[in-house]
């Protein structure tokens, strides 16, 4: 062996070995080279493609809330459960476990993630609450992670669900007001991009991509309470006439503002299993309605603006009917030669028959048109209906005489509150408007205030004994309203049996300040009359809503009502 | 050479320095976590606070309340006196 060591190797296995080793050395060289710099885009974007990912940053959706700053509508956050297959798979025997604290079926989680095993996300569960998720997540089941999201919640449930809507699971309005300021309320999600390990979990935060935005709030013009007072009168009174459906709006007269939007029936936004499309309608500005005798004073602002008709004219109603070709329109009886204000105050058709036939042709039309009817109003409300006025071209006698009691147009109850309103404000419009304003409306004068002083005072009378709407009264306030007992379209003509219910009215009369309508479609009970049915409903939410915005009595005629002077006495009986 | 003796304990420094930045990124990101935790958890204690709020605050509760435990009602208006200022 010693002699080997000193012998010096042949020169020619020497260089072998030299090669040799700086071969594989090159090679290994050239190998970290190629990967390193010409396939360096591919790889790193191989290893990113595996490790890196790109998740969201949840952003809340803006609060409803009603004038007063009472919330109407809530995002609050929740998690949803979501499972990554393969890894989720490792754990078969613990999803029994997870099953029943989310409340699932067995087997159809089974049957969810072997039709999704390729994929990497799987939502398990949807808006479960934070505690349930904490629990979830105390199970430390492998691929099993949560998301923030953010659940809907209505706290005035049922009572304004169909003016506010709803959104979706992703938080996207769908109906309603929801719907009309989408873009508004909805937070814009935000991503970041995040190192996680093999099992989902993020190891490191990379960078933030783009900044969550929440959305913004939104205050309605809305009073939480009025809508509450006008809900439980609307329903007690749909409930008592067995009726089919019902309306009620309250505008305030003075900026176009919408305080209160009931309808019936409603439903409970907050438990979305069993909707069905009758309930969620916001039959106020959806459903379209032959307003009858409520546009009989618009007929009479017609009349005194044509210049042929004074308050004091008289109109011949003898008999008690009259005939135009073919139909017959009557009055409930025979009230003889009338004055305009006896024409509201009694209802009668041929009154008003009578005054529409002996104006210009397109006098009446000109009002109506005027007053909105026929058109949407600009309250931007989603699926909002136009109603119908046809042009005054076509009208026969027939058609101008039904027009002036309100029959062969259609309205929506708001765009009758709104007309409403056009009386109060003497004569001038608002644009109508679901959001809160501070500021003044100016508005557009569309009537002379001389005219609509001499329509409310009869719309008074309508009020007072002797008037059709008696039971509108309300102690210690004036009223001005009308009251409409209106035969439904069926095929072929006017159904017999079947009526809607209105009264549309505003207060306090010497000075208004709001503006109402009620409609009770189909009271299916003896008593079916405008007056009967809408009218006290429109009695008892007026009165809470003059005594919450605390408006002044301004009857004081009526009653022996005590007055402090404020000099002498400051404080009166407790 | 004058410039190489210049150049190493500056890149050492350098190096020490980035060593250090990245600790402080570290520590921040940590308390960055912990403080969007806490924001998160005091959002979901709102949220829920508002709902509680809104469901004692429902106007049919106070209404029962006020009826039937304080026995109010509403004021009858022969009961009222109006005081002209």
């Amino acid at each position: 062996m010693s002699k080997h060591l000193h012998k010096p190797a042949s020169r020619f296995r020497l260089s072998i070995v030299y090669v040799a080793v700086s071969c594989a050395t090159l090679m290994l060289v050239w190998r970290v080279v190629d990967l390193h710099v010409f396939h360096k885009d591919f790889l790193q974007n191989q290893g990113d493609a595996r490790y890196l990912r790109v998740v969201p940053i949840p952003a809340h959706r803006g609060m409803i809330l009603d004038r007063h700053g009472e919330p109407l509508a809530i995002s609050t956050p929740v998690d949803s459960v979501w499972v990554q297959p393969t890894a989720f798979s490792s754990a078969y025997n613990e999803w029994p476990k997870l099953a029943k604290l989310l409340q699932l079926d067995l087997a159809n989680i089974q049957r969810t993630i072997s039709q999704r095993k390729d994929k990497e996300f799987v939502y398990l569960k949807r808006h479960i609450s934070p505690d349930l998720a904490s629990r979830v997540m105390a199970l430390e089941l492998p691929g099993v992670n949560l998301q923030r999201e953010y659940h809907r919640y209505y706290p005035a449930g049922e009572v304004a669900a169909h003016v506010l809507g709803f959104s979706n699971v992703d938080d996207r309005g769908q109906e309603g007001l929801e719907l009309a300021y989408d873009d508004w309320l909805k937070g814009v999600q935000g991503s970041q991009r995040v190192l996680k390990d093999r099992l989902g979990r993020v190891v490191r935060h990379v960078e933030q991509i783009r900044k969550p935005v929440p959305g913004r709030d939104l205050t309605l013009s809305l009073d939480r309470r009025l809508q509450y007072l006008a809900y439980r009168e609307l329903k007690r009174a749909v409930l008592q006439h067995k009726a089919r459906s019902g309306s009620a709006v309250i505008l305030d007269v003075h900026s176009g503002e919408v305080l209160a939007m009931v309808n019936q029936p409603s439903y409970n936004p907050n438990n979305r299993d069993q909707f069905k499309g009758s309930q969620t309608r916001n039959r106020a500005v959806t459903d379209l309605l032959e307003p009858g005798s409520t546009v009989k004073p618009f007929t009479v602002v017609a009349a005194l603006e044509s210049g042929r008709f004074r308050a004091s004219s008289l109109v011949d109603t003898t008999p008690g009917q009259m005939r135009l070709g073919k139909a017959v329109i009557r009055d409930s009886r025979n009230y003889g030669q009338i004055s305009l204000a006896t024409v509201i105050q009694k209802s009668s058709n041929v009154g008003a028959s009578k005054i529409a036939l002996a104006l210009p042709d397109e006098t009446l039309w000109k009002v109506h048109a005027r007053l909105g009817f026929g058109s949407a109003t600009d309250s931007g409300f989603p699926g909002e209906a136009e109603g119908l006025l046809s042009h005054a071209r076509h009208w026969r006698d027939i058609e101008k005489a039904t027009l002036a009691y309100g029959y062969g147009l259609s309205v929506t109850p708001l765009q009758l509150a709104r007309a409403y309103s056009v009386l109060a404000t003497n004569g001038i419009v608002k644009p109508v408007s679901f959001t809160r304003t501070d500021d003044v409306i100016e508005g557009e004068r569309i009537i002379a205030a001389s005219t609509t002083r001499q329509v409310n005072r009869m719309l008074e009378a309508v009020v007072q004994e002797g008037g059709t709407g008696t039971r509108a009264q309300i102690a210690g306030y004036k009223v001005a309203g009308k009251t409409g007992t209106v035969k439904k379209a069926v095929a072929g003509g006017y159904s017999d049996d079947r009526y809607i219910a209105v009264f549309a009215g505003i207060a306090p009369a010497s000075q208004p300040r709001l503006a109402m309508v009620v409609t009770i479609n189909e009271p299916r009970g003896d008593i079916y009359y405008g007056g009967e049915v809408a009218a006290p409903v429109f009695s008892k939410v007026m009165a809470g809503a003059l005594r919450m915005m605390g408006v002044p009595p301004d009857d004081v005629s009526l009653r022996p009502l005590k007055i402090a002077v404020l000099n002498h006495s400051a404080g009166g009986r407790p | 050479m004058v410039i190489l003796a210049a150049l190493i304990p500056l890149v050492l420094s350098s190096a020490l320095g980035v060593v250090y930045a990245k600790h402080q990124s570290r520590k921040l990101f940590v308390q960055l976590n912990e403080l969007q935790q806490q924001r998160d958890a005091m959002n979901v204690e709102w949220g829920q606070l508002q709902l509680e709020l809104s469901t004692w605050a429902t106007n049919g509760r106070i209404e029962q309340v006020a009826r039937q435990r304080l026995r109010m009602t509403n004021v009858d208006f022969d009961q009222v006196v109006i005081i002209r200022p």
